[in-house]
């Protein structure tokens, strides 16, 4: 059976609430400032909200129905996606198919998390049973871990260099400086990132993206009630969501995009030479470049060669996390999964906060979740079209 | 190739010693399991009972065919490192201090892909052994090591975590007056330990094998008699502090059930030292060694029981014995968890009847002494919770294992 | 009663002196070693029950356990199956009377000295009552051999392959103190009343057997015995009042004229 399309889905409102290190404040707190922001700008009360979906790590021990509660609203539709880095995507479209068939009309999707001092190791010690049982007793060393297994693994056997992901972490903070959001500041060289201490070997500083407090929101609604609104919105012309992918690779060299690429792209009725910008999940450059080989811009093996020999900041030939991605923003728990999707919306409906890429119309956005063990077992991809 | 450990100097007074602490301790009930065999020194995974397919993590349900009947089975060490790291930031207070830290992921042969400590001798791309050991916590983890065994292997700082090797350790032996307390204590002597007391009770008595003693290059005899407290407290405040390694040799055996015996005499004997001396070595020898888990290349690492087998089920021909075995065999289980919290591993060295003057009458097989000497150097190398040294004790164990209560009609002939 | 009065005042002004003849109860007191297959003496053993803590917070006490025949100890004529049975033949069944008398002391430190197997004869009984006189119906007397002041090493017991070493009387000895000299017991420095090779004598353990069998005391394990007269002191030993009681351990004095 064909897929039915997203058509009169409207996507509007890309909400950031600005990032900081750390936070005293709830998860609650930082959803509900995402909330109210998203509100502000389309110009309802939040008690107007028919739909909530909601994803963060530290709501414990609420859930999406606490917060209902807790902020006051009253939606026939609830949705609470435990998927990490792939929440974005797979929000929206949950969100698009309840808006299409009537079941809510204004989907508010809210990502978000706190950092308190001790959050992330506290989080790290319950975050699966298969890392409780197999992987966090072996140095702990968490995701950072399990990436440098993984790196190791890609340098070995395409032959990947550091500076080739390095050139990727370059240019995301060149991106960065433009995103007033971004928590990090200052320029990186590649000789900076080259010499940066090692994390988890083959991982340096660089590679690793900072955890933060912060949250993401946007608007899934129709066509007709964002045009009511005023709103700018956006359309959604494909999406793909994937879990457990490829699960006798003995180790990672793929994501779930590779099991469905071609359906997005038949779907959108486009090839990935047509997208004006790339947001990728970022946690780690190997991921990225897993993710071009995956997503059909490169062969495979040739991720990391790609991203060195393309210029991937807003200006150059391969626009690509512009607003500097998890690994220059920082990765606000869940919210890093709504990082890119928020700023693809910004940019294919003009609205960026920081460098707008030219005439951007078409963007597509990655998710990539949840390390349970050994790898990332969410995967999904957007492509996603200013109205 | 690992450099061989020196000698560490002596303590520095003025520095604070280290308090322990352990890798992350939670485990599902399944890895529990792994954690069991790996107690025996066995790689244990599971095994889907109606498809066959082998698989890890430890899960609830087979992943090829949705079975519950998942068994645990041992498999085939051989495997191949893919990748490897070094962790060395962590926010593990355990592992914080012990930077850098190698693991891999590593194919085992029989298929499943896991995650291992590496032991130094080992980089990706690479064949390995895959061992399943306790790590300080207690639970099973999996280290990869050489294929073949590398001088100084031992030595490696992130394998010696995992065992209790007694190279440069200071060990107490309780009990020297039996054939099987000398015969540990030669071995441990020979096995690298830097000094080995040896407890001795009523000196002033003549016994088999003290000139066997006398001739261990670092022996040194203090006096030691589990079954008087004072003794006991004395000597832990002599030597308490620098006692990295306790073995309990002492064990009073006397041949005859319940309604054979008259009165408790003989019978209180027994408790004295089989369950009431563990007791007394325990609470004053275990809080020193709880609070020196982690003192450097020297830190206190083990406390060994030497019982008989029949401590899991009832022997009647040593029936009182056998009691006072399962006292013993019980109050080991609470003080494996409550010296787990220092990193002290409790290790038992279950044995069958031992080749001395009370089982002169048995028939072989029995255990000899220096056989159970060797099965505990083994048992410290490989950092084993539970070891069965002899045919009967490991006949014992396996019927145990299969049906204790079939195990106690047996053994009650 | 101004014998008890005068004796009062004399103790108080030190004309007559108080002797312990005791040693401390410590846990690694010697006990009679027996083959290991036979039931075995426990030595004294203290657990602390508490000690201004936790367990008790404004007072200290312990709990002890030992064998009857452990430390300084009295025997009572049941401790042995010649004496088995005598009326009145347990330590709680005893007369008080010959818990308190008179009490001599036959010095035989240098012989012992010299022979740590030595055997008390009926002659050196005799030569000692040539020098003293003889020993009168109803006293204790006391063998002093100076072991006491072997505790603590191995030369106490003298275990060695062929058993403990120490010195003891014959059997002669003892049949001539018991049926010519009626005494109310004997008492050793050693661990027993018999000679540390005193089951190769004819009976075997002939003071145990003789004395009990006859309804006769044994002291074991005394020490400041040379701190007594060879006569003239009176013996104060009374036993725990165990009931079917074998023997106890016990505090063992003397008065001793100043």
């Amino acid at each position: 059976m064909k897929r039915q399309s997203y058509q009169g889905v409207a996507v509007a409102c890309p909400v950031s609430v600005p990032y900081t290190r750390y936070s005293i404040e709830s998860a609650h707190w930082w959803i509900a400032r995402a909330l109210k922001d998203l509100c502000d700008r389309a110009g309802f009360h939040h008690h107007d909200l028919d739909g909530l979906s909601v994803s963060s790590f530290t709501l414990h021990p609420d859930t999406g129905v606490g917060l209902t509660q807790h902020l006051g609203l009253t939606p026939r539709w609830l949705d609470h996606i435990p998927m990490g880095g792939a929440s974005g995507v797979v929000a929206l479209r949950r969100a698009a198919r309840a808006v299409q068939s009537g079941d809510a009309e204004i989907v508010a999707c809210v990502a978000g998390d706190t950092n308190h001092v001790d959050s992330f190791r506290k989080l790290l010690g319950s975050f699966s049973r298969f890392a409780q049982d197999a992987s966090y007793p072996y140095g702990f060393g968490g995701p950072n871990a399990a990436f440098a297994l993984l790196t190791d693994h890609y340098m070995r056997t395409h032959g990947a260099t550091r500076a080739q992901f390095g050139s990727l972490c370059v240019d995301q903070r060149t991106n960065a400086l433009n995103y007033p959001h971004a928590i990090m500041k200052k320029p990186l060289t590649l000789d900076q990132y080259i010499d940066a201490r090692a994390i988890s070997d083959p991982l340096h500083l660089f590679d690793c993206v900072m955890p933060v407090a912060g949250a993401e929101a946007f608007l899934v609604t129709r066509e007709d009630i964002a045009r009511d609104l005023g709103l700018t919105f956006a359309r959604p012309l494909a999406t793909i969501e994937r879990h457990n992918a490829f699960p006798d690779d003995p180790i990672q060299m793929r994501g779930g995009w590779a099991m469905d690429v071609d359906e997005l792209w038949q779907m959108a009725g486009l090839t990935p030479e047509d997208m004006d910008v790339v947001e990728t999940y970022d946690d780690y450059p190997v991921i990225v470049a897993m993710q071009m080989e995956d997503l059909g811009f490169c062969g495979k093996g040739d991720g990391a060669n790609f991203l060195e020999s393309h210029d991937t900041t807003v200006g150059g030939s391969f626009p690509h996390n512009t607003s500097g991605g998890q690994l220059s923003a920082g990765q606000a728990g869940a919210g890093g999964g709504y990082l890119g999707l928020v700023e693809a919306l910004r940019q294919v409906t003009g609205q960026a906060l920081g460098a707008q890429v030219p005439d951007a119309k078409r963007a597509l956005v990655t998710g990539f979740g949840m390390i349970n063990f050994d790898r990332g077992l969410c995967s999904g991809a957007l492509v996603l079209e200013g109205a | 190739m690992t450099e061989p450990i020196a000698p560490p100097p002596r303590k520095d007074p003025q520095k604070r010693t280290r308090t322990s602490l352990l890798p992350p301790v939670p485990r599902s009930r399944a890895a529990l399991q792994m954690s069991a065999a790996a107690a025996r020194g066995e790689l244990s995974l599971q095994v889907c009972a109606v498809c066959g397919h082998l698989t890890y993590p430890p899960r609830d349900a087979c992943l090829a065919c949705l079975s519950a009947s998942l068994h645990w089975q041992p498999v085939p060490e051989a495997g191949q490192i893919l990748a490897e790291t070094t962790v060395r930031t962590t926010t593990d207070a355990y592992f914080r201090e012990r930077t850098p830290w190698r693991v891999g992921t590593v194919r085992l042969d029989a298929g499943p892909v896991l995650m291992a400590h590496l032991q130094g001798d080992v980089t990706a791309p690479a064949r390995c052994r895959v061992r399943a050991m306790l790590d300080k916590s207690g639970n099973a983890v999996l280290i990869a090591l050489p294929e073949e065994d590398t001088p100084n292997m031992a030595d490696d700082p992130q394998f010696r975590e995992l065992t209790a090797t007694p190279k440069h350790r200071r060990v107490l032996i309780t009990d020297g007056r039996t054939a099987v307390g000398q015969a540990v204590a030669q071995a441990i002597s020979e096995s690298g330990a830097s000094t080995v007391f040896v407890g001795i009770a009523t000196p002033w008595l003549p016994f088999d094998g003290q000139d066997r003693l006398n001739a261990i290059p670092n022996a040194e005899i203090v006096p030691l008699d589990v079954t008087d407290a004072n003794s006991v407290r004395e000597l832990a405040g002599e030597i308490g502090g620098k006692t990295d390694i306790l073995i309990n040799t002492a064990d009073h055996v006397r041949p005859g059930g319940v309604l054979n015996r008259q009165g408790l005499a003989t019978t209180r004997d027994e408790f004295e030292v089989n369950v009431f001396g563990l007791q007394r070595l325990a609470q004053h020898f275990g809080p020193g060694m709880v609070g020196r888990g982690a003192d450097g290349i020297r830190a206190a690492v083990a406390l060994v029981d030497i019982l008989p087998v029949y401590a899991l089920a009832n022997w009647r021909e040593f029936g009182a014995h056998s009691a006072s075995a399962a006292a013993r065999h019980s109050l080991l289980q609470c003080l494996r968890g409550e010296m787990r919290t220092g990193g002290v591993r409790v290790m038992s060295v279950f044995t069958g009847p031992v080749d001395d003057d009370w089982r002169q009458p048995l028939p072989p097989p029995k255990v000899a002494p220096e056989a159970i000497a060797r099965a505990l150097i083994q048992a410290l190398e490989n950092g084993t919770e539970e070891t069965f040294v002899g045919d009967i004790a490991k006949d014992v164990a396996t019927r145990w294992r299969d049906d204790p209560k079939v195990l106690e009609r047996e053994l009650q002939g | 009663m101004s014998v008890l009065a005068d004796l009062a005042t004399q103790i108080a002004t030190g004309a007559v002196r108080v002797v312990d003849l005791t040693h401390p109860l410590t846990p690694d007191f010697p006990v009679m070693i027996l083959p290991p297959e036979f039931g075995q003496c426990q030595p004294f053993r203290m657990e602390e029950v508490s000690r201004y803590d936790a367990r008790g917070p404004a007072w200290y006490w312990n709990n002890i356990s030992m064998s009857e025949h452990a430390g300084t100890h009295f025997d009572a004529p049941a401790h042995w199956v010649s004496g088995r049975q005598l009326p009145n033949g347990t330590v709680d069944a005893l007369p008080v009377e010959s818990l308190v008398a008179p009490v001599v002391v036959l010095d035989f430190s240098t012989q012992s000295a010299a022979d740590r197997d030595f055997l008390l004869t009926r002659a050196d009984i005799e030569t000692w009552e040539a020098a003293h006189g003889d020993i009168a119906p109803g006293q204790w007397v006391l063998f002093r051999t100076d072991w006491s002041n072997h505790v603590g090493t191995d030369v106490y017991l003298g275990m060695e392959r062929d058993g403990a070493h120490s010195p003891g009387p014959e059997a002669e000895a003892i049949r001539f103190l018991v049926e010519e000299r009626d005494i109310i017991g004997f008492g050793t420095e050693t661990v027993g009343t018999d000679a540390g090779q005193g089951a190769h004598l004819s009976p075997p353990y002939p003071a145990h057997y003789i004395l009990h069998g006859a309804g006769r005391y044994g002291l074991q394990c005394l020490a400041n015995l040379d701190q007594l007269p060879p006569t003239g002191a009176i013996l104060i030993c009374p036993p725990l009042k165990i009931r079917d009681g074998s023997g106890s351990p016990l505090r063992v004095l003397a008065l001793v004229p100043g």
